[in-house]
């Protein structure tokens, strides 16, 4: 190293470092100029690959980020019974939304929020842990359906508590609560498979029908979502609104039903299980429909606790069927209008054909039972007394085939095609279907058990009443349905000679009518021509008895109808577990049909809704003056 | 010593330069925060702008001789205050970076450090008066550098302990350093990196956070990533003309983090476009050369040291601040100088440029 000495200037030594004896390095220098230029360089060039070249991408992610599409949600369509009655509505409420874009501020409002809302902290933070995996934009819904005071306590906190937003959404109210439930469904949000198949129209977090009538008029019920463009801060907090498209309600649809009938046919039904049909015979309007046990649907219009839902669907009771079309039972007795009529029409046997009942018969080695001896009996008593002797002959003499052919004509066994989903078709045995299903030859001793509605055969209570009118009406099958007004309706037919229906039906006003028919007296109506038929059927479900641990009675059947011909109301009833069809179903269709002509002759009070619609505790009736909504 | 210093010898055009990118600052200041909850901060900046040219004014009539003179003590000063600060100073944003004066301003004490780091590394190159540094030297200068950087990542503040490694890098750039040195400066770097990376679970929870956001930004958008990804955000969707003063969203709807501070570039960036930015790092780059102007006219050595440690601070200051606005480098918490708001790097700056006039203004002296 050359280190100099230090030089002296005017005698004063100067300390070393002072001493100018090296030359500015000026090369260098020039250098660094070069270098800062290119790096300025360098960093422009990095601000034209943002600003210019992928501007475009960037200024699409700034709009993201600053403009929010809030959907508007359109109310459903209500659902009014055929004079115009409120059976299901809409109504608008409050969600209370937790944003979680801010950790820090999120976890200090907690506390707040927690003695505000009445939310448990650790609540919260299951919530908020569940949500975690979710974009951090989207906001947990920490309270679906908030009451008034909720409500206050959003609003007054605004800028304390910017963490809390409200979000306003239509909700569904059944004002009947769990009456016609089965038939009306409920509503749920959209699942992917649904979303899958109508992308265009529907956005995840829709709310769609799921099941009966909300989920078969969905597409007429449901409305078209509005939408509002707003700008956000980078809280989430909207600063303004950019514009707006008003969402456009659901139209409401009529149905057919008569809430008078129903309120009958339900306070009937209470405590019962089983299912009730009535309908207009002449057009198939369906004017009440039962299904019990059931549900509340308003129970799912918030948001179902998932025990809630888990114990509905594994109820052995199964309350989510709708036993009007979907149980799928033996008929019973009720069968043997089926069987009086194929014996008539296929002129197997004359119609004069007598039998001697001692209590039982035997065929192939078997004995088959009566519930008393009737002595000798015709086709009038047959039916009358509900005689399965006399009816076993009837079936060794039609045979299978003969069976099913009319069975099958009179619309059993196959569904009905009512507007609603998840109808069963029940089922009609035949020596095909043995042979596919079963891999034999068909039993002729089989024959004799379906010749009273029993064995293989199996039918919904739909099926039966509209089986009943048929033979009524001459061989006209009415197409069942619930939308009033409801066009393309196909009317099947299976013509029958009046001299059949008149025999029929002479026997089923006799089950109500005579002496010895079936059903008690109680059962008949003054000045009405009231007539039906019973069915006992006995459960060969071990399965179902081991399930339920309780050993089940028989099912009680009965469908009726008036007047004696050409009716113009049918109701079938179907009483699980009830025992005889004369004392458990009886009395029932009875009820619904004395109601029918109570009120067409002005008897009958109707009732009003208006005052039956109960307000859950969250229920808002206006909307309070700024509240924003959240996708 | 006679002073021969007057009213011409003061750089007008490098003031000039510094009031217009001031200007800049104050404006994009108004306009990112005028609808929020810190509307008026344009006028404490511009408070700031004001005490920084009362010191620049000071310190030039200093003979940078008489400082260079005190360096052992000014270093002494240095190092105790950054050693109190960890002691008693008291927290900010999780960090020790501030010490009470009078009660009245919070004074950022490695800012105090920068200045002092620039006077006593440019009287040791001076001092060593050669153009060939020795290994021994550099060692020197190792340590001289260290001690204050290691007390500076102590509070833990990455950012200002790293910009006082390039006073010392150009320092020994101009002193000579040799080119097998300087060679294997480089590669040590380039081998230190990895190390480091594999290091880097001793880091501070945010530091390690910070690189892990740096390498992945998309990965988490409103975590970690979330400010580089939203300052470049900003900066793309400003467009070549950008969207006008006041009118870029990712500022106005606080979008860019600490947008009147550290990604002030982006703000601007934003509302005034690629044009915008243009303007401003090309007013930096003539800063910049201004600077290099006068070093390459100061009266000796020490005088270009002086000067040079100060434009390696700024360009420094520029280069990192504006990479990472564009995500090219971490979140490291550099401000861009004289645009950026905050009264200790204002105040240093003005010091700073108050050290370069004080050179200049001695240039003829002999």
């Amino acid at each position: 190293m050359t280190r100099r000495p230090g030089a002296i200037r005017a005698g004063v030594p100067l300390a070393p470092w002072n001493v100018n004896d090296q030359k500015i390095p000026q090369g260098r220098l020039a250098l660094f100029s070069y270098v800062s230029a290119a790096l300025v360089v360098f960093l422009l060039v990095g601000f034209w690959k943002l600003q210019v070249v992928q501007s475009e991408h960037y200024a699409d992610l700034a709009d993201k980020n600053g403009i929010r599409p809030i959907a508007i949600i359109a109310p459903r369509g209500a659902m009014l019974d055929r004079e115009g009655r409120v059976l299901v509505d809409s109504y608008p409420s409050f969600s209370i939304l937790l944003l979680r874009d801010n950790p820090k501020l999120l976890e200090k409002s907690l506390p707040q929020i927690e003695d505000g809302l009445g939310i448990s902290k650790e609540d919260l933070q299951q919530q908020l842990e569940a949500a975690k995996l979710e974009p951090k934009f989207l906001p947990v819904i920490v309270k679906p359906a908030a009451s008034q005071a909720d409500i206050a306590f959003v609003e007054s906190h605004r800028a304390d508590l910017p963490v809390l937003e409200l979000m306003m959404v239509q909700r569904r109210r059944y004002p009947l609560g769990d009456m016609l439930a089965s038939a009306i469904g409920y509503v749920g949000e959209i699942s992917p498979q649904e979303l899958e198949k109508n992308p265009d129209r529907y956005r995840p977090g829709d709310i769609v029908g799921k099941a009966g009538l909300e989920k078969e008029y969905n597409d007429e019920i449901v409305g078209t979502d509005g939408m509002r463009r707003v700008v956000v801060n980078s809280v989430g907090k909207v600063i303004r609104t950019l514009d707006n498209v008003e969402a456009i309600p659901g139209k409401p649809i009529q149905l057919t039903i008569d809430e008078d009938l129903q309120r009958v046919a339900e306070t009937d039904f209470a405590n019962k299980e089983g299912g009730l049909v009535a309908m207009d015979a002449r057009t198939g309007e369906i004017l009440a429909m039962v299904s019990r046990p059931t549900f509340n649907p308003n129970d799912f219009a918030v948001r179902i606790p998932s025990q809630e839902w888990a114990a509905l669907n594994s109820d052995p009771n199964t309350p989510l069927l709708n036993r009007a079309i979907q149980a799928q039972l033996a008929p019973g007795s009720v069968f043997k209008v089926v069987m009086a009529t194929a014996m008539l029409e296929s002129k197997a046997l004359p119609a004069s054909y007598t039998v001697y009942c001692p209590g039982y018969a035997e065929f192939y080695g078997r004995t088959f039972h009566c519930d008393h001896a009737h002595g000798s009996v015709d086709l009038h008593k047959g039916i009358v007394a509900s005689c399965d002797v006399y009816f076993y002959n009837v079936g060794k003499a039609l045979g299978i085939d003969r069976i099913t052919y009319y069975a099958s004509g009179l619309g059993l066994g196959r569904r009905t095609g009512v507007d609603l989903p998840g109808e069963e078709p029940g089922l009609v045995p035949s020596e095909e279907w043995v042979e596919r299903v079963y891999h034999h030859k068909w039993y002729p001793g089989s024959t004799i058990s379906v010749a009273i509605g029993q064995g293989a055969v199996t039918v919904t209570p739909i099926q039966l009443a509209r089986m009943i009118a048929a033979v009524a009406n001459g061989g006209t099958l009415i197409p069942p349905h619930l939308l009033k007004g409801a066009t393309d309706l196909k009317f099947g037919s299976f013509p029958l000679s009046d001299d059949t229906v008149q025999q029929v039906t002479d026997g089923m006003w006799g089950v109500v009518n005579e002496p010895d028919g079936t059903t008690s007296e109680q059962v008949k109506l003054q000045n009405i021509d009231f007539s039906g038929k019973t069915g006992t059927a006995q459960i060969e479900s071990f399965d179902l008895q081991n399930k339920l641990g309780k050993k089940l009675k028989e099912n009680g059947w009965f469908v009726g109808y008036a007047p004696r011909r050409n009716p113009e109301i049918v109701v079938a009833a179907l009483v699980q577990s009830g025992g005889w069809g004369s004392t458990s179903a009886a009395p029932i269709v009875r009820d619904v049909v004395k109601a029918y002509y109570d009120k067409k002759s002005g008897h009958l009070t109707q009732t009003s809704t208006a005052e039956n619609i109960p307000l859950s505790d969250g229920v808002v009736h206006a909307a309070p003056a700024p509240a924003t909504q959240q996708p | 010593m006679k002073e021969h210093s007057s009213i011409q010898d003061i750089d007008w055009t490098l003031l000039g330069i510094v009031g217009a990118i001031s200007g800049i600052g104050v404006l994009e200041i108004y306009s990112s925060t005028h609808a929020s909850a810190m509307v008026g901060m344009q006028w404490k900046q511009l408070m700031w702008i004001g005490i920084g040219l009362v010191g620049m004014a000071l310190i030039s009539r200093i003979d940078y001789h008489t400082l260079l003179d005190q360096a052992p003590a000014l270093y002494m000063f240095g190092v105790v205050s950054l050693l109190v600060v960890l002691v008693i100073g008291y927290s900010r944003l999780g960090a020790k970076r501030w010490i009470s004066i009078g009660g009245i301003a919070n004074l950022q004490v490695s800012e105090i450090m920068k200045l002092i780091i620039i006077i006593v590394l440019a009287r040791y190159f001076a001092e060593v008066r050669t153009d060939r540094l020795t290994l021994a030297d550099l060692f020197k200068i190792g340590v001289l550098t260290l001690i204050p950087v290691v007390l500076i990542l102590k509070q833990p503040d990455l950012g200002t302990a790293m910009v006082l490694v390039p006073v010392a890098v150009i320092g020994a750039f101009f002193a000579g350093i040799e080119w097998k040195h300087l060679l294997v400066g480089v590669l040590l770097i380039g081998l230190l990196i990895p190390l480091a990376w594999n290091m880097r679970r001793h880091l501070k929870p945010y530091q390690q956070q910070r690189i892990e956001t740096f390498l992945h930004p998309e990965q988490d958008q409103r975590g970690a990533g979330y400010q580089i990804l939203q300052s470049e955000i900003a900066v793309g969707s400003g467009g070549f003309w950008g969207k006008g003063f006041g009118k870029g969203s990712q500022n106005q709807l606080g979008f860019v983090p600490v947008r009147y501070s550290d990604f002030i570039l982006a703000a601007l960036a934003e509302e005034q476009g690629f044009i915008g930015v243009c303007v401003v790092l090309l007013l930096y780059l003539g800063l910049i050369l201004r600077l290099v102007d006068n070093a390459q006219k100061a009266k000796d050595r020490a005088g270009m040291y002086v000067v040079m440690g100060v434009t390696a601070i700024l360009g420094f200051h520029v280069l990192v601040n504006a990479s990472m606005v564009i995500g090219y480098m971490p979140v490291t918490g550099i401000p861009l100088p004289l645009m950026s708001y905050g009264g200790s790097a204002t105040a240093f700056v003005f010091l700073a440029l108050g050290l370069v006039m004080n050179v200049r203004m001695r240039r003829f002296v002999n």
